[in-house]
């Protein structure tokens, strides 16, 4: 567990970046920290290393102040991660990902096995450890930051705007494999982004600063997006942010009704589409299973031509029907 | 070592061979040397810069010209030419045009090609793209190239003396003859002192011709 | 020419014997003084500029005026090697100097930044990322240094010391040009391969520089 303090940090010109922080980020989570720039997001997270050191109050790590203990040994022990990954122009993708390691007294052998590894686990191929950065695309040097943040196997990682210098493709697909990585490894990240989304996908734990450093709202995406503490906050959230709340919810308690006739089906029991007139068959616009979320279903009440979502089973069969003000109900009556 | 003979106020008048005198001819050498190179430099440079054919000349002219060593190079043409102005022209001459040459290469390389583009873009015929776009904002890169060929050339200029003209290296060689260190003294840092000088006059006039736009981002 | 060559080869081997090493002795004496000057430069920043104008006055004083002045500092006699040593040595660090601060300088902060956040130490930043990354800034210096200083030894034939500048002085009063001619010549010859060695010596040991350019 990282801890903050009642962490402040003023610049000598007189600004204060971070004004009385106190935090917990959990144990094997990924907590998020988000705001618009000059909010003290990354000077905090950057205290956590102590590449910037509080002006008062103490950042912890397991219980023990960061600022008792050797600057380039605590380091090694915590992950880095930043925009344009900051490669090593000058080594090999294979010697920047063993640089932690050898660093810690591995001999360069051993490093570059463990390495070698590591990147097949981001989702590099072995042919990309003999190349320099430069030959690299932006997404690709991206995964050899993250490999070479996690050589050392830090239990802490910290990410600055990891994902913000690749085009939104090549984002969506880091994200993804992100997902993945963690749900496998596990480790207590701290991640700093301005973009609210990529703190609500990626985030355990989201921790909204406003400008000044003053921290706005902690809370999962979930909570954050259900009671936005206060007007800042909803504004930075978004204005549909009930929209986006309804992602973090499956269908599977959704009540259906059943298939009517007007649902047209092939021998197979697949919605074709529905039938408007007498000759007229209009296309659904696309299905839900119990598994998708409750965003997708209201998506779908929107675009269907009857105003009508279909759900099919694992076949593909149709299998019930939510008709978009029976999908109100549910949610009026979910909220309580 | 002293400075009596810099002090001295008998070299300081202006007869032949005084301080002010040699000063007057060691600058006539370097304008010169200066206005002969940038003459047949400056175009080859922005020729090459902006067609971009031939850069293999521009970006080995500087390593080629530094090569030649100038003594040399000083007393083949005196040999060949006989004594007078022109052998040491010559030499200095070809000593000025390769940082002139690559820099004014460099200078149009280096543009934000997109700047070019726009230029095109709004209707410019090349040679105003050359004249309105690429040569004001390539004068930084321009000009430092030239106030580095001024240093050399005022620095070189002294070499002048060996083969019997005039300029400051008279202080040195003659003050070498006859072993007035003073006199040494006093030509080393009269030559320094111009050659800071020089670098300042041409500081300033860098400033006056280069767009205060382009000295935000140095 | 060749009779020339034939005639004097003794000769002529000596002074490019001499020429090399006063040229290149200078070299690897200012590029080893440099690196701590320009790192310095970097470290302390207020002394960047300093450095910059120190160094650009010292290169502006005529290699003929350093040649004669050095014995009477150093006390040597004037025919002494040593003075053209100390004078091209002098040359060299001016140049070098700034040119390891400005190849450090041009060392991209998130590098620097990224070695510092995975626990590096100051000194072991510097060895494994900084030089290297400023390499090919500063090998590019040394080519100019290396070449400017082949050039300048010849000068010193006008004090008695000069390698091949002493074909120059002797063809010079003899008026004959054969001797000039073949100076000049071994002269451009050895500051092209010493330019030839540095460059082999830059693919070499700075491989990555290769695929540059190409991609921000």
């Amino acid at each position: 567990m990282i801890t903050f303090d009642d962490v402040v940090k003023v610049y000598p010109g007189g600004g204060t970046a971070v004004d009385h922080v106190s935090l917990e980020l959990p144990t094997g989570k990924t907590t998020v920290f988000v705001g618009p720039s000059g909010c003290g997001k990354t000077t905090s997270l950057r205290m956590i290393n102590r590449m910037i050191s509080p002006t008062s109050g103490r950042v912890l790590i397991d219980g023990q102040d960061v600022a008792g203990q050797d600057e380039a040994l605590l380091r090694r022990g915590i992950g880095y991660v930043i925009q344009h990954a900051g490669l090593f122009p000058h080594r090999t993708v294979l010697d920047n990902v063993a640089t932690v390691p050898v660093l810690l007294g591995k001999t360069r052998r051993e490093a570059r096995t463990a390495a070698l590894e590591l990147l097949e686990r981001v989702g590099l191929a072995p042919e990309f450890a003999k190349r320099y950065p430069a030959q690299l695309s932006g997404g690709q040097q991206q995964r050899v930051g993250v490999a070479r943040a996690l050589a050392a196997d830090p239990p802490v990682m910290l990410m600055d705007e990891p994902f913000s210098a690749v085009d939104p493709v090549v984002r969506e697909q880091l994200h993804r494999e992100f997902l993945r990585l963690q749900k496998d490894l596990g480790k207590t990240i701290a991640m700093v982004t301005h973009d609210i989304d990529e703190a609500i996908k990626l985030g355990d734990v989201v921790v909204i600063f406003r400008q000044g450093g003053v921290v706005a709202q902690v809370g999962t995406p979930q909570e954050l997006l259900a009671d936005p503490a206060d007007e800042f906050v909803a504004e930075f959230v978004g204005r549909d942010r009930g929209l986006r709340s309804l992602s973090f919810d499956t269908a599977a308690e959704l009540p259906v009704l059943p298939v009517p006739a007007e649902l047209v089906l092939d021998e197979a029991g697949r919605p074709l589409g529905w039938k408007t007139g007498a000759d007229d068959v209009r296309p659904t616009g696309g299905t839900f299973t119990s598994a998708d979320t409750l965003r997708l279903v209201a998506d779908l009440a929107i675009l269907s031509p009857v105003g009508i979502a279909v759900r099919v089973d694992a076949d593909g069969k149709a299998d019930g029907i939510t008709p978009h003000h029976d999908l109100a109900d549910y949610l009026a009556a979910r909220r309580g | 070592m002293n400075l009596d003979y810099l002090f001295d106020a008998a070299h300081w008048d202006f007869s032949a061979g005084s301080i002010p005198q040699l000063i007057l001819s060691h600058l006539w050498y370097v304008l010169l040397a200066l206005a002969i190179g940038t003459v047949i430099a400056l175009p080859i440079g922005l020729y090459i810069g902006h067609t971009g054919r031939g850069s293999f000349i521009a970006i080995n002219a500087g390593n080629a010209g530094r090569s030649l060593p100038t003594l040399g190079l000083l007393m083949l043409m005196v040999t060949l030419l006989g004594l007078g102005l022109l052998p040491v022209l010559i030499a200095l001459t070809v000593l000025v045009i390769p940082p002139i040459l690559t820099s004014a290469y460099a200078g149009l390389r280096s543009l934000d090609q997109r700047v070019v583009d726009a230029a095109r873009g709004v209707g410019m015929r090349p040679w105003q793209v050359l004249t309105r776009v690429e040569l004001p904002m390539a004068l930084p890169v321009l000009m430092s190239g030239f106030r580095s060929a001024a240093l050399q050339v005022v620095a070189t200029a002294t070499v002048a003396a060996a083969v019997g003209l005039g300029g400051l290296g008279r202080l040195l060689i003659d003050g070498l003859a006859v072993n007035d260190y003073s006199r040494v003294l006093a030509g080393a840092i009269v030559v320094a002192v111009l050659a800071v000088l020089l670098d300042l006059v041409l500081a300033f006039a860098q400033r006056w011709i280069v767009s205060p736009g382009l000295r935000v981002s140095r | 020419m060749i009779t020339y060559l034939s005639n004097n080869s003794e000769a002529v081997l000596a002074a490019l014997r001499q020429h090399i090493w006063l040229a290149l002795l200078p070299v690897l004496l200012g590029f080893v003084i440099a690196l701590p000057i320009g790192y310095l430069g970097v470290r302390v920043p207020w002394l960047y500029h300093p450095l910059v104008n120190v160094a650009g006055v010292l290169y502006s004083i005529p290699s003929l005026a350093l040649f004669v002045f050095l014995p009477v500092v150093l006390g040597t006699k004037i025919l002494s090697p040593l003075n053209i040593v100390v004078a091209l040595t002098i040359y060299t660090v001016a140049l070098l100097a700034r040119t390891v601060a400005d190849g450090l300088r041009s060392v991209d902060p998130l590098i620097t930044e990224s070695a510092t956040a995975m626990g590096y130490r100051r000194f072991r930043r510097l060895v494994d990322v900084e030089l290297p990354v400023a390499l090919p800034v500063i090998l590019a210096g040394l080519r100019v240094a290396t070449v400017a200083n082949i050039s300048l030894v010849s000068v010193g034939a006008l004090i008695g010391v000069g390698g091949l500048g002493q074909l120059f002085t002797r063809g010079f009063q003899l008026f004959y040009i054969e001797p000039i001619l073949v100076g000049i010549i071994l002269s451009v010859l050895l500051a092209g391969i010493a330019d030839g060695v540095i460059v082999l010596i830059q693919r070499a040991v700075t491989p990555w520089t290769r695929f540059q350019g190409g991609r921000a």
